[in-house]
């Protein structure tokens, strides 16, 4: 007996919920024989406005989560994604992997996330110092999140890429409006289920999905986004983005890279990336 | 109760004769080149400009104007010796940069002088706390030379190239230090711009630079103007940028050098906060008013320009505070009793004088102590503005002069989202008696450095630098390293 | 009136230092060098607090306060000496005629470890003899255990019993162990009657630091403040050279001025600092550097 498939719907997801874009816009997805695999939301200026505001209201609350707290979250969607995985496999099946690469990828995406799990409460000492000035102050350097991170993922490597940019600017305490691959958007949705079902707040991560030469100035521009990080080799886009960066004074992280898999891809410089340093003096003589 | 509003209650009667600083054993040439190349050289364009002395208005010598002709032949000296340099063991490397410390320490005070002379501040500052500090960030970074991999576990650090690096005029040899101390330390070499009010102590630190036998072309001091500076900046063989300065040309600098693959960082303009708690010790806040925002004339970024006072002791500060003014001397920067010298230059006076005007025409209450200045030079009085808010200008934006803006506040959130209610991150400082509250300050207010009771300290192991529009990258210790490496 | 002890300032080494860093740095040349040395000499409180003290050293003494150094002209004698209750009466007939004043430390100097009545009749024994000023101690160990109030009343008492003799209260700061003590004893004393406060008998390390005598001055300054009454102040001890009494008259002059600026309300307990500053203003009259050879000792 033949039974129809219950199709799944892609949409975005902001604010912990998962809205259609206020454009009422969609682009398509479709198998190399022209078939349709999804209609995806054709994100529009504004679901990336509304992103940004729900971020920066759960910033600080985000980052003032401890530091425990934050790691058991990271280790959470990994486990979820764990327990998820033939999903994800066959939705990079979908989106043209073979079946090796896809089961390959997503070990390595839940692996990355344990591994920034585990940095979430040693990062702070390894890149914090106590500073030995010669009057009789106590001084010391710590990192705190730079705020709201503007990203734009790989667009190959869908799912690993995308876990491998976002987990690094969240342990650290920032929360982040992300523009998924355009050619393989299918994941980013799916993973944005998995940090829903993850205690990962609401507004933490807000992934969408759309068209990169329409968002990214936006995404570059925008007074209330503290940094961007963009992950692809398009010239213009990186120049694009450095210029209207420039706005605010927006810290840019660039990465050129095409292969997440790589162990150079998971480090604390990574996390230390999205971070500022902050440098405390008091009096120590009484 | 004794009431008295009369600021002048507790006046000092003992006037101090003058002390000026001789000037006797102080070499200034009539006419200073570019250094470029490990020798002095004139400007293929021969055009001089004049520095002044801010205290008097006259002519100290003569400057060369680089034209982008002469940055470019100091860029390809720099990336002539750049290969040598990086290849140098970080041991021979950082014995050099500790011969520059030490030889600034032996002529510090004759560096003191010409810092006050050229640029206006008085010598007290420039002998105790510019001049020493300098040669303390050569010391500290040379030691970091040889000890690299240290500094970036599991990395492998390695120089950039060629760093072009553009400085201002509030802090001119110690902005030299801040740059070139870490860009040698790593392996780069540099070009490196003063800015064109304060060219002298860079000049002379290009001599000492010469006599530490550094190889030529590792450091390269080009003088000029913001044109000079932008050829810098678009040089398309820099490979990094380190511009400290106003927001308004860092943004220009971020701009220009977008899709391009050079580094950069930015130490830029500030608005800092200083925050007294009803429970903070009050005249030591005082102090730290006084410190925070007429150190150096008020020409700091990081000053305290924005001061909140808790409404229950705001009149006892201020009280005080007006009181404690009476007794700033403001004068000859080469005198040693001197509190406030000099504005640095004609046009920042202008620039402080419209923002006084500005803070008068939006209602601001002004109040000034009584000062005499000299008849000539560019002075400007210690000035507090009362009863403004947050959508005052001068609450707004950086005057860059000895101006305070004073507002109270209730609660700590409520001074909390004030202090950050700014574009700006550069600094903030709080006093308060109570551990906790200082505690919960210092991580609440988003800026890269907080003084907690205390204001305006910096040190050569400590990192500086700005949260938001003040800029990016850190100066100063161990974070200000990463900077000028690169990793394979 | 008990003073409220529960709101006063605090302090911090750290900005205290930095605050005295700025005194010290003032550079004091020329005419205003003369005149503060000058002012300096007048505000001393020439002491000898010696168990081998005899009347012959207290005679030595006194010609010395009235005679500082006769070759030169247009100077001050010094305000006060200051002896032990026994040598006040010596010192009032040896000083007659003059307007220098005589101080005697009492109150069972230096550890005032003794009952109230003994205190009490050793100042009225000062007193008697004709003492001017009378300079008692506090006692330290009922303050550090918290009884204030014990402090105050003490202080009171010697008060009334000093009449028209004006009363200095040596905090014995040394022992006191933080600027915030050296803040609270200062508030009682006041209170309690004093006329100058004081910061140490000589007799303890550290005596006078400058750090100290600022907070001393900012309690002083409040206290005028308040009630309108000024308050004299006498750092004592540790203070030899004529560049630390300078340092500490430029902080008196920019921490309470014109008004302070006398011996009605600053003096320094010290005994090697008249020479110095003789010295100086010697070599600022002729131009060449002096031995202490050429100084008297007594």
């Amino acid at each position: 007996m033949s039974r129809l498939d219950i199709n799944k719907t892609y949409k975005l997801y902001i604010g912990g919920k998962f809205p259609r874009t206020e454009s009422g816009r969609y682009y398509t997805i479709n198998n190399s024989d022209g078939s349709l695999i999804a209609n995806m939301c054709l994100a529009s200026r504004k679901d990336f406005r509304n992103a940004v505001v729900v971020a920066r209201k759960a910033q600080n609350a985000w980052a003032n989560a401890s530091a425990l707290n934050k790691g058991q979250i990271l280790y959470r969607i990994a486990e979820i994604l764990e327990g998820r995985k033939e999903q994800f496999i066959t939705e990079l099946i979908v989106q043209g992997e073979t079946k090796k690469a896809a089961q390959k990828e997503v070990e390595a995406a839940i692996d990355r996330l344990v591994y920034y799990a585990g940095w979430s409460d040693k990062y702070p000492q390894f890149f914090s110092a106590v500073n030995p000035v010669s009057s009789s102050h106590f001084n010391f350097s710590t990192l705190e999140p730079v705020g709201v991170v503007s990203i734009i993922t790989p667009e190959e490597q869908s799912l690993l890429g995308l876990v491998s940019v976002i987990a690094p600017a969240i342990v650290g305490g920032n929360t982040v409006v992300v523009l998924a691959s355009e050619s393989k958007p299918l994941t980013a949705i799916s993973f944005a289920e998995v940090l829903n079902s993850s205690d990962v707040p609401g507004g933490v991560v807000n992934i969408l999905t759309g068209n990169k030469t329409e968002l990214i100035s936006h995404m570059a521009s925008h007074m209330d986004v503290n940094a961007i990080v963009y992950c692809g080799k398009d010239e213009n886009a990186l120049k694009e983005i450095s210029e209207l960066a420039s706005n605010n004074v927006k810290r840019t992280i660039f990465y050129k890279k095409s292969d997440w898999e790589n162990n150079l891809c998971e480090s604390p410089y990574f996390i230390e990336k999205t971070q500022e340093v902050k440098t405390t003096w008091h009096p120590t003589e009484i | 109760m004794a009431k008295n509003n009369n600021n002048n209650i507790f006046k000092a009667s003992w006037t101090y004769d003058e002390a000026p600083e001789s000037i006797d054993h102080i070499q200034i040439k009539e006419q200073y080149d570019l250094y470029i190349d490990g020798k002095f050289t004139k400007p293929i364009k021969g055009k001089y400009f004049d520095t002044i002395n801010p205290s008097n208005g006259e002519k100290i010598a003569n400057i060369a104007e680089a034209s982008s002709e002469d940055v470019d032949k100091a860029v390809k000296a720099a990336r002539k010796a750049f290969k040598g340099w990086a290849a140098l063991s970080g041991k021979e490397r950082g014995k050099y940069i500790f011969r520059i410390a030490r030889l600034i320490q032996e002529r510090a005070r004759e560096f003191a002088v010409i810092e006050s002379l050229d640029g206006g501040k008085p010598i007290r500052e420039s002998r105790d706390i510019d001049i020493p500090l300098a040669a303390n960030h050569f010391f500290y970074y040379a030691g970091w030379a040889d000890k690299l991999e240290y500094a970036f576990p599991n990395r492998d650090p390695k120089p950039l190239g060629v760093v072009g690096q553009i400085i201002p005029w509030n802090f001119p040899l110690l902005m030299a230090a801040w740059k070139l101390a870490p860009a040698l330390a790593t392996g780069n070499t540099v070009v490196l711009k003063p800015a064109e009010t304060t060219s002298l102590t860079a000049l002379k630190l290009a001599e000492i630079i010469h006599e530490s036998g550094i190889p030529k072309g590792v450091v390269n001091i080009v003088t000029g103007a913001g044109e000079t500076g932008a050829s810098i900046v678009n040089h398309s063989d820099v490979n990094k940028i380190a511009f400290t300065g106003s927001t308004g040309v860092g943004k220009y600098i971020q701009k220009a050098t977008a899709g391009t693959n050079k580094k950069l960082t930015l130490e830029l303009g500030g608005k800092g906060a200083n925050i007294i708690f009803e429970d903070a010790s009050i005249d030591q806040a005082v102090e730290g008013i006084v410190n925070a925002i007429f150190f150096n004339q008020g020409h700091v970024c990081c000053a305290g320009s924005r001061l909140f006072i808790q409404e229950s002791v705001a009149d006892l500060v201020i009280e005080k505070l007006k009181r404690r003014m009476e007794t700033l001397i403001v004068g000859n920067p080469l005198d040693k009793n001197t509190d406030i010298g000099a504005i640095n230059s004609k046009k920042q006076l202008k620039t402080i004088e419209n923002y006084i005007k500005i803070g008068i025409n939006e209602g601001g209450e002004i109040y000034q102590p009584e000062c005499k200045f000299p008849t000539q030079g560019n002075w400007c009085a210690p000035t507090l503005f009362l009863n403004v808010s947050q959508s005052h200008r001068i609450v707004q934006e950086e005057i860059f002069g000895p101006v305070l803006a004073v507002q109270t506040f209730r609660t700590i959130d409520e001074v909390i989202e004030k202090a950050n209610n700014t574009p700006y991150g550069l600094s903030a400082g709080v006093w308060t008696e109570k551990g906790s509250k200082i505690f919960h300050l210092t991580q609440k207010l988003n800026a890269g450095v907080i003084w907690g009771n205390t204001f305006n300290k910096f040190d050569a192991t400590s990192p500086f630098g700005g949260y938001k529009e003040s800029g990016f990258g850190r100066e100063g210790g161990l974070h200000g390293l990463k900077p000028y490496v690169k990793f394979e | 009136m008990f003073p409220n002890l529960d709101k006063l300032p605090v302090y911090d080494n750290t900005g205290v230092n930095e605050r005295v860093q700025r005194f010290c740095t003032r550079s004091i040349k020329k005419s205003s060098k003369t005149a503060g040395l000058k002012l300096a000499l007048s505000m001393i409180d020439l002491t000898t607090l010696e168990g081998k003290d005899t009347k012959g050293k207290v005679q030595q003494l006194c010609y010395k306060a009235m005679h500082p150094h006769d070759s030169l002209k247009n100077i001050p004698t010094v305000a006060a000496i200051c002896v032990y209750p026994s040598y006040v009466g010596v010192a009032k007939k040896a000083l007659q005629g003059s307007n220098i004043q005589v101080a005697s430390v009492a109150t069972a100097f230096p550890s005032g470890q003794s009952a109230l009545d003994v205190k009490l009749s050793d100042t009225k024994f000062a007193v008697d003899q004709g003492a001017d000023e009378i300079d008692m101690v506090i006692s330290r160990g009922e303050f550090l255990a918290g009884n204030y109030q014990f402090v105050f009343d003490e202080i009171a008492a010697v008060k009334e019993v000093c009449g028209k003799a004006h009363l200095k209260v040596i905090l014995e700061t040394g022992e006191l162990d933080t600027l915030e003590n050296v803040r609270k004893a200062s508030e009682i004393a006041m209170y309690a009657g004093a006329d100058f406060i004081k910061t140490s008998t000589g007799k303890i390390q550290p005596a006078a630091t400058m750090p100290v005598t600022y907070v001393m001055l900012d309690a002083i300054k409040d206290f005028y403040l308040k009630t309108g009454k000024m308050i004299g102040m006498k750092p004592a001890g540790g203070i030899s050279t004529s560049k630390i009494a300078l340092q500490y008259l430029v902080m008196l002059n920019e921490v309470l001025g014109e008004k302070w600026m006398n011996n009605n309300y600053f003096r320094f307990g010290a005994s090697s600092l008249a020479n110095d500053v003789l010295m100086q203003l010697v070599k600022a009259e002729t131009g060449v550097y002096q031995s202490i050879n050429y100084f008297s000792k007594d």
